[in-house]
């Protein structure tokens, strides 16, 4: 029953099946990205505190939000290339990483440029930012130590354990608002009960944050394939599909 | 198998093999020392902004020193094949690493609490602060140690490290440093400190629990 889960953790079935769900993914997003970007910056209204400043939330937050799932899922996956020693989890979690450092990097900056002029400075050490900052080091850590071992199993187990390790910062950039009297605005969207922002400033808002996971779930999809035909390069299936022999091109 | 005497063998092990040269021992301290004077110099030699400064120099000066001492933590096991042997040990490895990281700790954390009230004294911080400082350092140098052993076990394969145990380990340390510097601060300014005491002990139980784990796993992989 469960053998179309063990088939994904083929190379060759799942560089298929993602070259076939990729498209589904990346057009979807696309559209939907086309259309909260409409609704927030032209349809929503102009906030009475902020202006139309606010507007760079509809970037900020779907950033910072990928920027610490895209985190949690490599950690997962490592955690499950780890534990039953399937490489290409490891190949996933490798893929994701630079997306990841990406979102934190928009989020960082994009946040840099609403701080200026609603709170009058582009930076402050306060928690939020500051365990965002760390993220995006932990992810540079994450792809330096990758880097420097030349066996990629090796490398795979070594960053992988140090994902798993990392983990540890996410629950501190998420509950920092809570915990501590920060500067960063708390939560507006809690889990239960109403969010705190109006109907039609937080329908684009929602929209862009499930576009922009499934267009984090389209760069996947192709960064993975892309990722295991260079692991994979030598074999069989890869030379059948390009039909390269050893050597040619 | 006897747990507690082969933890026991591990820490004395090291701590002789370590008094042979002390030299090695010596260079984090005197590092210490070293990054300590430099501020007083650079800066200004006055009460004041020595006193403002003073817990967040110390701190960042035991944290560097400290992962100037971790680069050498598994290299000389791995190199001579006693890291190897351990492996093989019927012993439980995250024991052994707990065993060396202890000695660590005796050997670069513990002399730098002692040695931080002195250099407390030459930043005039008042005597609250100096209590604060070596209270802190006290709780926050082991997690520092077991933090950097699973950053050195992680990068003891790879040949040349450069900066990249640095990078891997002080994201990590972070909290420590926030923690134990801000304390020493509210502490010269005649704060109660005892949430950020159980903070830095929480920090230190949860790295004792789980990172010589971590550090065991990473030992394995750089060995393969």
């Amino acid at each position: 029953m469960w053998t179309w889960f063990h088939k994904m953790a083929s190379p060759p079935h799942f560089y298929r099946l993602a070259g076939i769900f990729g498209p589904w993914l990346l057009w979807p997003s696309l559209l939907l990205l086309a259309i909260g970007i409409y609704g927030g910056l032209v349809l929503a209204p102009p906030d009475y505190q902020q202006g139309e400043g606010f507007r760079i939330m509809y970037v900020h937050v779907p950033s910072a939000y990928l920027s610490t799932t895209i985190y949690a899922m490599m950690a997962v996956t490592s955690a499950i290339g780890l534990i039953w020693r399937i490489k290409l989890a490891h190949a996933v979690a490798a893929s994701a990483a630079p997306i990841g450092a990406s979102f934190t990097a928009v989020a960082l900056v994009t946040g840099m440029l609403w701080g200026k002029p609603m709170w009058g400075t582009y930076w402050e050490w306060d928690p939020r930012l500051t365990s965002e900052l760390i993220l995006l080091f932990i992810y540079f850590g994450y792809m330096s130590l990758r880097a420097s071992f030349e066996d990629i199993s090796k490398a795979d187990r070594a960053s992988g354990l140090l994902a798993v390790i990392g983990v540890v910062n996410l629950p501190i950039i998420h509950y920092s608002v809570i915990w501590w009297s920060s500067l960063h605005q708390g939560p507006s969207i809690k889990k239960l009960g109403a969010p705190s922002i109006s109907n039609d400033m937080l329908w684009p808002l929602l929209l862009l944050i499930g576009a922009s996971t499934l267009f984090f779930g389209a760069m996947l999809l192709y960064r993975v394939r892309a990722e295991v035909l260079d692991r994979e390069h030598n074999s069989r299936w890869v030379q059948d599909l390009f039909g390269e022999t050893p050597g040619a091109g | 198998m006897n747990l507690s005497r082969f933890f026991i063998a591990i820490v004395r092990q090291e701590l002789q093999v370590a008094f042979k040269r002390w030299g090695d021992l010596a260079s984090p301290l005197m590092f210490f020392v070293l990054v300590a004077s430099l501020f007083p110099l650079a800066l200004s030699p006055k009460h004041e902004v020595l006193r403002n400064l003073g817990p967040a120099v110390l701190w960042i000066a035991a944290l560097l020193a400290t992962l100037l001492s971790l680069n050498a933590l598994f290299r000389t096991d791995i190199e001579d094949g006693t890291m190897e042997q351990l492996v093989l040990s019927p012993y439980p490895l995250p024991l052994a690493i707990l065993g060396k990281t202890v000695a660590h700790w005796l050997l670069n954390g513990l002399p730098l609490v002692v040695l931080a009230p002195v250099l407390a004294v030459t930043y005039y911080l008042p005597e609250d602060g100096v209590r604060a400082l070596s209270l802190t350092l006290l709780l926050g140098t082991p997690t520092l140690s077991l933090l950097g052993a699973a950053g050195a076990a992680l990068t003891a394969g790879v040949r040349q490290t450069g900066g990249l145990l640095a990078l891997l380990v002080l994201p990590l340390m972070l909290p420590v440093l926030m923690f134990g510097a801000r304390a020493t601060d509210l502490a010269g300014a005649g704060e109660q400190i005892t949430g950020p005491l159980y903070l830095l002990g929480a920090l230190l139980l949860l790295s004792l629990s789980l990172l010589p784990l971590a550090s065991a796993a990473a030992i394995r992989i750089s060995l393969d």
